[in-house]
């Protein structure tokens, strides 16, 4: 078992092109409720979080010297992160195939994958890797 | 641009399908992860995985016949397992699945036709060319039909009943069950139980030879019959997992997948039938149990009893989820039975902080009402042990000697261990060693044993 972020991302014009499509909020929550419920009782989601809009964000760049603050909407930016969830799955394949049954669509709209790595994958000797398994010990997370 | 962006990431693994030319279908050879043969191979598997409950569902209802479903859908797997890694994965992987289950089914009902009356009517509707065919059945050749989204949970439901039926033998329906609604291969199950991989593969072909011979319809069983029939899949998911969770020796984690597994079960269950609130129970009393394993074998591999486990380790998510799922049955107010009333013992162990603090006579009302509605001498075994907790070790000893007077548990290792450890702590010493050699002698278990001895060893030798 391993685990592995799902990362909803979109673009301004996914964005736009959602908010114009007028697909009922009612009806999205059921569908997005519906796909979640399925990797509940799989047992496969361990986390999932969506995010409050861009604009209502900041993004700090450190390509400065000291790091510039920027307010939402970020209208250079194309890719927008939007949530995500976490899977314990055998391999990147479940994950990527309870991706394809996400309730996402439409052109810019992706979902990005990547595993996150175990604590027990740094060394062990490390006093920081300690002090991070001390924490997730003490919160149940491990 | 995004464009380019969507060209670059190719759909997280999808490769195009039908209608690409074949050079542009055939994936790289040792590329990343999502590319070549290897990872058509993976992606059935991932698929199957996931999908497997509704795959089978799906063509038992089409066909009416869950033995004929799980082999054809097994003929449509082994396809897949084939294609993929070779011509690339299939834009709606399961709907693949589906169509290719869906065909074999209609030339196994051809091929019985002549044979089987059953399915001479069948093969009628199908009609020639099967075009317009099985519209009765599943509307049409189109494989999207048969993919009924608000058929799933009544076709995942009839999956359960019908893999769960009590004209099979008990291990025959845990075989059925793990196959059909688990999703595990034969090798899987057999690792599971220790046994040989023909030995599954016989007693699921047995099963499937019953439940022809038995006429057994595809679906959720009528209201009469319900009870029972729920009785009979609780019963199976229980024993898949405390089949799951006894510390034997070897393949240990593949074990606590098989666990896992019935906790899925339950959970896919509970929510299926939340009428009923034995299922939100058996789903309880998973949770609660499992709760602790974590704390329960120790670096070596070695069990830890409750009373030293660390309860730290305990899975306070798992309690959540299990004390969540036993306040939904104490809800449907009709009093708790056998399941929810063990899982409510299990929660009394799960939130105490220690063995001191924990509530021993609420737990011995637990188990005298457990013993109301599921009497047995285990249950009264335990009863005793919560009362010499509750209120000392002269009142449980009278349980268990009852026990013993009536003949229970005669030639088991447990009645005597606990009469030892009760007559231990009263101090009959002599009584208490001969208890617990005779407890050691019996048990199976060597670290078990090895306990026993000790203990019988600490008493000292023999006096007189």
């Amino acid at each position: 078992m391993a685990k592995y972020m799902l990362i909803m991302r979109s673009t301004d014009e996914a964005e736009a092109a959602f908010a114009e499509s007028g697909v009922d909020f009612e009806e999205m929550l059921a569908t997005m409720g519906r796909f979640n419920n399925e990797m509940i009782e799989a047992g496969v989601l361990v986390a999932a979080e969506g995010l409050e809009e861009a604009d209502k964000g900041v993004v700090v760049d450190y390509s400065t010297e000291e790091p510039t603050v920027t307010d939402g909407p970020y209208g250079e930016t194309k890719e927008l992160f939007n949530g995500f969830w976490i899977l314990e799955v055998p391999t990147i394949d479940d994950a990527v195939a309870w991706a394809k049954k996400a309730p996402l669509s439409g052109p810019g709209m992706k979902a990005e994958i990547r595993r996150v790595p175990t604590i027990d994958e740094f060394p062990a000797d490390n006093e920081w890797i300690q002090a991070e398994r001390a924490w997730r010990e003490r919160t149940g997370q491990l | 641009m995004a464009q380019g962006a969507r060209d670059r990431v190719s759909g997280a693994g999808e490769v195009p399908d039908g209608g690409t030319p074949a050079a542009a279908r055939t994936p790289a050879a040792g590329g990343g992860p999502q590319e070549g043969p290897a990872a058509g191979r993976r992606a059935v598997e991932a698929t199957w995985r996931i999908e497997s409950a509704r795959i089978v569902g799906a063509l038992a209802r089409y066909t009416g016949d869950l033995a004929l479903a799980e082999d054809v859908a097994s003929e449509a797997l082994a396809e897949a397992l084939v294609s993929w890694p070779r011509d690339g994965v299939p834009r709606d992987p399961t709907a693949w699945l589906l169509a290719t289950g869906r065909r074999r089914a209609i030339d196994a009902f051809r091929r019985r036709a002549g044979r089987d009356v059953r399915y001479a009517a069948f093969a009628r509707d199908l009609g020639e060319g099967g075009a317009h065919a099985g519209a009765a059945h599943s509307g049409g050749d189109h494989p999207d039909l048969l993919w009924d989204p608000d058929r799933i949970d009544d076709d995942k439901l009839a999956l359960i009943f019908t893999a769960c039926h009590p004209v099979l033998s008990k291990e025959a329906r845990v075989a059925l069950t793990l196959r059909v609604v688990g999703g595990l291969t034969s090798e899987e199950i057999a690792r599971a139980f220790l046994v040989p991989t023909p030995t599954i593969q016989a007693r699921i072909t047995r099963a499937k030879k019953a439940l022809g011979a038995a006429r057994v319809p595809f679906e959720v069983p009528p209201a009469a019959e319900r009870a029972v029939r729920l009785g009979s899949v609780l019963n199976v998911l229980y024993v898949i997992f405390t089949e799951g969770s006894s510390a034997s020796a070897g393949g240990d984690w593949m074990r606590t997948d098989l666990a896992r597994e019935a906790i899925r079960l339950a959970r896919v269950l509970s929510r299926l039938v939340p009428q009923e609130p034995e299922a939100a129970s058996l789903l309880a009393l998973l949770e609660l149990t499992a709760a602790r394993f974590p704390a329960r074998t120790g670096p070596d591999g070695e069990a830890i009893l409750l009373a030293d486990q660390d309860r730290r380790r305990w899975d306070t998510a798992a309690i959540r989820r299990g004390r969540a799922a036993l306040a939904r049955a104490v809800a449907a107010g009709r009093g708790l039975g056998p399941y929810g009333l063990q899982a409510a013992i299990a929660e009394q162990h799960d939130v105490a902080a220690s063995v001191e603090d924990t509530d021993w006579a609420r737990i011995v009302r637990l188990y005298e009402a457990l013993g109301r509605v599921a009497p047995s001498p285990v249950v009264d075994l335990n009863r005793a042990v919560a009362v010499s907790m509750a209120s000392g070790p002269g009142p449980a000893l009278e349980i268990v000697d009852a026990l013993a007077a009536a003949g229970a548990l005669a030639g088991s290792y447990l009645l005597p261990s606990v009469r030892g450890e009760l007559l231990s702590r009263l101090g009959r010493v002599d009584e208490a060693r001969r208890e617990l050699e005779l407890a050691a002698q019996r048990c199976g278990n060597e670290r078990e044993r090895a306990v026993l001895e000790s203990k019988a060893a600490a008493l000292g030798e023999p006096s007189g």
